[in-house]
């Protein structure tokens, strides 16, 4: 039942709004409100009540093995949490002056040099709000870099073909338009499609290391070589640097401009979809144009840098400065890692997607790229399932949920077909992993002697599979008291 | 295996074209088209009195799982746009060649018709396609 | 090691199962050259108690103080409930709810939300939100430039009037695709968009006409006037408008004749706690006509395989996974936790709620301003009614004002002069209904104390 359906005229949550409207005599009636909105009218209990129910209807990482390739589905620290909800921090607002937002400022600074070291950039900006934010800003600055030297022939951005949606997005709404290359069947991009792609209209490239497809780009510092002497830039999509945390720097592999998604590596909420927080972090060259605001300090207090320090700067992305709050539970987050618990992330979220990998190999599942190592996530392809037994990868996942595990990433990156990519991150345990696989080789013997049962999954959640075509088709997405 | 009825001519991004004999033709796109996308949701079509260019961009068919743009096999302008898609999206998987039909075009030059695919092509762009 | 659960033992059966002899082993794609450097410059980890006092001492420096700062943020009351069932782990700790079987909670609350955000602004349809206010104007503007197929100009009229930092994001996001952004400025005595100088655009090709309400400094626009012009000269409308406002003030869908095409705005007023600025959530409303072109996620109602009511994301077809550099975005994320709260928010409060905390805000705001101008030098800049902030014009620099009042804990205000050197010594104060008599009161003895030395 909706919240809307549980109302009643005139119930109200008593203790949460004055017991009288205050007078709007100064305020022209031509501009008042004459009939006030649908919202619901329930009681401070009922409208608890629904949304914790609700909430019961979800997986979730502190509640369900989550193991989303690309997305990093760790354990957020609750001291993250409250943490950053201490008054003085929570309630701090954005224009509040310097000299009574040392705390927060000092918080913002110290996290942008943490991000800086372990990315080996030379400077970063915490602005852009997601991860898709920081791959605008991050192209942005490589516009604004090919400006100001009077290079505006180039026009090109080079992506593979397996890259994150996002990626082709972000350059087409700076400008700019795509040539894709393709994935070599060893996972690799293909190098001499590259060099072919290379010539003076090219901008630069968007790359991911590990891939999206899941393994280590292992001819990267090549493939810098050849984008720089091209006059072009390298961009890094961060999305997979949980599994080189501390272990490799994506500064030393030659990338001028990286951005990285704080929700995943640095643990901060899914929260449902969001927020997110993306910082850039660029090489010298680019530092210029980095997104405003960030925060300097100057031996004896922090301040905000701001347009009038950085006149080449791309500008700023937010009303304010970014998802502040998210900011500060990631910088909790690194100070409860500390350095070596950073390298620790990428040693741990990789030891358990190789043990992974080998266990579903063993278990007779074929691993779409089967003498690689796995990163810190790998892909298994389900494509002799899906045309012996009739059951594919979508099936697999529905299926799944209802071992009380939430399915992998599917289909997704587009090469594979019928994919799983799967990505358990550092705090898993064993049994968890374990569960997965076991549940994978029941879920197969299933699909081997009731393939339709398979097909019909899932039976145990709060609804079946659902109607995605009825869904479009009759767009229903707004509730009104006669739908 | 798609249908692909002989008497039309295609192009090797899935349209069809119907040559009605009086300078217009009528286009859609083709039975492999519809399955490769799965179940239509919405069809964005052309405006009445469009000028297009050959491979221009005429529309765009969405399904679930994608959202396709449907290029032009021919220059031209378009007279009519099949209204019936507004509301019924799934004319086009249902009947591809038929009630399914997109728009009409007023040929700009029928040369153009020479250098579309027969079927006996077409057939062999769609067998590269499955595999 | 913190949140690794891995004993010894495990990791040794871990890597007989590989077949590898170390961790470092599975590093051996790398090249070693990748290998080495330093962190040197990161602390070392500390236990939870240790990074609780070390927050703990941090938070204290920024505490106790009396703000009046409105200019796009607001410290309205909000329930406790709302951040105790919002930061719930089911919704605190879930992903996007990419399978939706297994996000019916997260999926039915955003249904919910759009339902009540598209009532609010008397609006068709809502999205299930963006990534702040000034964003979303960004993304308003080239859905705009989208939808209105006869407009070929790519020209939109943006009020000086409107917040600068909306005004500058949105260029940032709009500049690299051949959009133009003309500056409409306000009239100097009442504060809100000059009609002489938006009459030079009558009978031009302009795509469209942003409007605030309240734009910048608290002023109430002519909302309809300004809509009717723009349905006359065949622009869109896009509604920038504070949510709270809208229980009490005529809101988009009603604005003109035929209503504003497009509404968003910053949804922090809703829930959402000052949090030196973020994160919040960008709210984005439409017309039925134009859904299609709307950023970000929808959710749809539907039925499962039983007939059963059930909820998905919907129109994905638009979006940066699918449609790649086709996308009507590149947005992938929206602000889930933040419309989880807003949501419950709204809930507890209801429409009734909703309008009494904005006039009780308002109240509270007047009582400032009348205690302000109460001193000598002290007046209110525009002639115009205003809702929950006021633009004063003051005897002295407003820095000189805003230095003095913070070293005793009071935040009097955002200083106008940077954005708005033509208007002198000129400060935007605000009070919410949170705000006690007794802080007013020292807002306006301090004042008065300063001006009179």
């Amino acid at each position: 039942m909706l919240i809307f359906e549980q109302s009643s005229k005139g119930r109200k949550a008593h203790a949460q709004s004055p017991s009288s409207m205050a007078p709007l005599d100064d305020l022209p009636a031509e501009l008042l409100r004459e009939t006030p909105p649908l919202m619901p009218e329930v009681s401070e209990m009922q409208a608890v009540r629904h949304y914790t129910r609700l909430s019961q209807k979800n997986f979730s990482i502190d509640t369900h093995f989550y193991p989303l390739g690309s997305c990093t589905m760790k354990y957020n620290p609750r001291a993250c949490n409250s943490l950053a909800m201490l008054p003085g921090l929570v309630d701090r607002h954005p224009y509040a002056p310097e000299s009574h937002s040392q705390g927060f400022l000092s918080c913002m600074h110290d996290l942008q040099e943490i991000l800086k070291v372990v990315t080996g950039m030379k400077a970063v900006s915490l602005a852009p709000m997601a991860g898709a934010q920081g791959e605008f800003a991050g192209v942005a600055m490589i516009k604004a870099y090919h400006d100001a030297r009077g290079d505006a022939d180039r026009k090109e951005i080079i992506v593979p073909d397996a890259a994150h949606g996002t990626n082709p997005a972000s350059a087409v709404m700076c400008g700019f338009k795509i040539k894709e290359i393709p994935t070599r069947d060893d996972g690799d991009i293909d190098v001499d499609a590259l060099k072919e792609a290379l010539g003076p209209q090219t901008a630069g490239i968007m790359l991911t290391n590990p891939s999206t497809v899941g393994v280590f780009e292992r001819r990267i510092q090549e493939i810098a070589s050849l984008v720089h002497e091209a006059g072009g830039l390298l961009y890094y999509d961060g999305a997979n640097l949980n599994a080189i945390l501390g272990k490799v720097r994506p500064g030393d592999m030659g990338f001028d401009v990286i951005h990285m998604n704080l929700h995943k590596t640095f643990s901060t909420p899914h929260g449902g979809g969001g927020p997110g927080a993306g910082p850039v972090g660029v090489s010298k060259r680019l530092e210029p144009f980095l997104p405003i605001p960030m925060v300097d300090y100057d031996g004896s207090a922090y301040r905000f840098v701001t347009a009038d320090d950085r006149p080449q700067s791309i500008g700023r992305l937010s009303a304010f400065a970014g998802n502040a709050g998210i900011l500060l539970r990631a910088y909790i987050y690194a100070r409860l890692l500390g350095s070596e618990g950073m390298t620790r992330v990428a040693e741990y979220s990789t030891l358990n997607a190789n043990y992974m990998l080998k266990k579903m190999k063993d278990a007779g599942f074929e691993a779409a790229y089967p003498e690689r190592r796995a990163t810190h996530e790998f892909i298994i392809t389900l494509r002799k399932e899906a045309k012996e037994l009739g059951v594919n990868a979508m099936d697999f996942a529905k299926r799944l949920l209802d071992y009380g595990v939430h399915a992998p990433t599917t289909y997704f990156p587009l090469l594979v077909p019928e994919c799983f990519l799967i990505e358990p991150t550092e705090t898993e345990s064993i049994d968890s992993l374990d569960n997965f696989i076991e549940a994978m080789i029941k879920i197969r013997e299933e699909a081997e002697t009731e393939a339709d049962m398979v097909k019909g999954a899932p039976y145990t959640l709060p609804v079946r599979r659902l109607d995605d075509v009825k869904a479009a088709r009759e767009l229903d997405i707004t509730w009104s008291p006669d739908s | 295996m798609s249908y692909i009825p002989s008497d039309l001519l295609f192009t090797s991004s899935h349209e069809w074209v119907r040559d009605e004999g009086d300078d217009t033709v009528t286009i859609g796109i083709t039975d492999h088209a519809q399955e490769l996308l799965g179940d239509l949701v919405f069809i964005e079509l052309p405006e009445v009195g469009d000028t297009i260019e050959s491979g221009g961009e005429a529309g765009v068919v969405e399904s679930v799982k994608a959202a396709s743009d449907v290029f032009s096999p021919v220059s031209g302008e378009v007279i009519e746009i099949n209204e019936d898609l507004v509301d019924s999206p799934e004319l086009v998987n249902e009947q591809a060649y038929d009630n399914g039909w997109i728009y009409k075009i007023k040929l700009a030059d029928a040369a153009e018709l020479d250098g579309l695919l027969n079927a006996e092509a077409y057939n062999e762009v769609v067998e590269a396609d499955e595999h | 090691m913190p949140f690794i659960p891995h004993t010894e033992e495990e990791v040794r059966q871990m890597l007989d199962a590989i077949g590898a002899n170390s961790i470092d082993d599975l590093f051996d794609e790398i090249p070693s050259e990748l290998r080495s450097f330093s962190l040197d410059g990161i602390p070392e980890g500390l236990p939870e108690m240790e990074v609780a006092q070390l927050m703990h001492e941090r938070a204290r420096k920024d505490a106790d103080v009396h703000c009046f700062i409105g200019a796009g943020a607001y410290d309205h009351h909000i329930p406790s409930a709302v951040w105790e069932v919002a930061t719930r782990g089911e919704f605190y700790s879930a992903y996007t709810p990419y399978q939706a079987e297994a996000s019916q909670g997260t999926l039915q609350l955003l249904y919910e939300y759009q339902s009540m955000m598209a009532a609010l602004m008397a609006m068709d349809v809502s999205n299930a939100s963006l990534y702040d206010g000034a964003s979303a104007l960004g993304e308003a503007i080239l859905m705009a430039i989208r939808a209105h197929r006869k407009s070929k100009s790519k020209k939109v009229l943006v009020p000086a009037g409107l917040h600068p930092s909306y005004r500058q994001a949105a260029n940032a996001i709009v500049k690299n695709q051949n959009i133009e952004l003309i500056e409409i400025p306000f009239d100097e005595d009442t504060g809100k968009i000059s009609l002489t100088a938006l009459n030079d655009y009558a009978g031009t090709d302009i795509t469209a006409l942003v409007i605030g309400q309240p734009n910048f400094f608290g002023v109430l626009e002519d909302v309809d006037g300004l809509t009717r012009w723009a349905e006359e000269n065949n622009a869109m409308t896009i509604a920038v408008v504070n949510p709270l406002a809208m229980s009490i003030l005529k809101p988009p869908g009603q604005w003109g004749n035929n209503g504003a095409d497009i509404a968003c705005g910053e949804g922090q007023p809703l829930g959402i706690p000052l949090s030196s600025g973020g994160p919040y959530f960008g709210f984005m409303c439409a017309t039925q006509k134009i859904v299609r072109q709307m950023p970000g996620r929808i959710i749809g109602r539907t039925v499962d395989l039983d007939g059963k009511q059930g909820f998905s994301l919907t129109l994905q077809a638009r979006e940066q996974h699918i449609r790649r550099s086709k996308a009507t975005s590149n947005i992938c994320t929206n602000q889930g936790l933040m419309v989880t709260a807003a949501t419950i928010h709204m809930s507890l409060l209801g429409a009734e709620g909703l309008a009494r905390a904005a006039a009780a805000s308002h109240d509270k705001h007047r009582k400032l301003v009348s205690g302000l101008t109460a001193i000598e030098g002290v007046e209110v800049k525009f002639n115009s009614p205003v809702f929950n902030e006021t633009a004063i014009s003051l005897p002295v620099e407003a820095s000189t004002v805003l230095e003095a009042l913070a070293a005793d804990n009071v935040l009097a205000g955002f200083d106008l002069k940077n954005d708005y050197p033509e208007l002198g010594n000129a400060l935007l104060v605000c009070s919410t209904e949170k705000q006690t008599g007794s802080s007013i009161d020292l807002f306006v003895d301090k004042l008065a104390a300063l001006i009179t030395s």
